[in-house]
């Protein structure tokens, strides 16, 4: 079974890579883009025999103490049971 | 001049923990020693110093994965006894995600990494790391990173306004730091984390003796 956690700043916290990224579309002509916020993927493989539930809190577990700086990110994640 | 016994942490891909020890033993004339990253114990070393450097390659966050080495558990409990620890450049980053000192480390404003010697402005002289310098004194010394960004939420920046916690602020900010912070201790006053780097300005050849007077203030205190 395979989780996708997404790992972003916090929407107070000012993010300078979106903002160059954003800068750099705008300049190559999509200006349809009103703002980029730039975070991470960290795809987790659990060994056989883990349950979606039992998942779940040890993924939360993980970006409380590893994955996410809770300062200044946020996480939320997907598990894909059938993976 | 009193003497104290430093350990400087290394750990894999640090950079900067040789020229601590250089400058602690054969500057300052200090018994020093290297702690690996693996040791649970710190011995018997008096004061503690996190170098800088990259530790795990920065992967994930700055100090993210450091924080959890087996000697970051001495270095809490070392803390906790109101022992001295001084995080420099990536160990005020360790430290803060330790929970040592409070807030956090973004990307420069800029996204450059800057490398180069900047003035400070000494905003609260006294204590463990700044009893040999005085309110308003300027330093020259370097800084060299891509994170130092400091950030922290309204109530924690008032906070360390409130209780003097600012020792250092930069006169031009090179990062975009809040408050232009770059350096702070905690409420103890015992861990003082800081971005520029006191060992590459200890010695006149280098154009800059005022880092060294951070760590003459640790022998003082």
């Amino acid at each position: 079974m395979k989780a996708r956690v997404f790992v972003t700043l916090k929407k107070s916290v000012l993010d300078p890579q979106g903002k160059a990224i954003h800068s750099a579309l705008d300049s190559m002509g999509f200006h349809t883009v009103g703002d980029v916020r730039c975070g991470k993927m960290i795809e987790v493989s659990f060994k056989p025999g883990m349950k979606p539930d039992a998942a779940a809190d040890h993924l939360k577990n993980m970006c409380e103490k590893l994955l996410a700086n809770t300062v200044i990110e946020d996480y939320r994640w997907e598990i894909d049971p059938s993976s | 001049m009193k003497k104290k016994k430093f350990g400087v942490v290394v750990f894999p891909g640090s950079n900067c923990d040789a020229d601590c020890l250089y400058v602690l033993k054969d500057v300052m004339g200090q018994p020093a020693e290297f702690i690996w990253h693996k040791s649970a114990s710190l011995g018997d070393v008096e004061a503690v110093v996190l170098p800088g450097g990259f530790s795990y390659g920065d992967y994930l966050r700055t100090g993210a994965i450091a924080r959890f080495s087996p000697v970051m558990n001495a270095v809490v409990e070392f803390a906790k006894t109101g022992r001295p620890v001084i995080g420099i450049c990536n160990g005020f980053q360790i430290l803060l995600e330790a929970g040592l000192l409070e807030g956090a480390m973004l990307r420069n404003r800029s996204l450059a990494f800057v490398c180069k010697t900047v003035e400070l402005r000494v905003e609260n002289a006294g204590g463990t790391f700044a009893n040999r310098l005085r309110k308003g004194e300027v330093l020259r010394i370097p800084i060299a990173h891509g994170e130092g960004n400091y950030y922290a939420d309204p109530a924690t920046i008032d906070r360390l306004k409130q209780e003097n916690r600012i020792v250092l602020r930069y006169i031009d900010n090179p990062n975009g730091s809040m408050e232009d912070i770059a350096g702070i201790v905690n409420r103890k006053g015992n861990v003082f984390g800081l971005m520029p780097h006191p060992e590459r300005s200890s010695e006149s050849a280098l154009g800059s003796e005022d880092g060294r007077k951070i760590f003459e203030s640790i022998l003082q205190s």
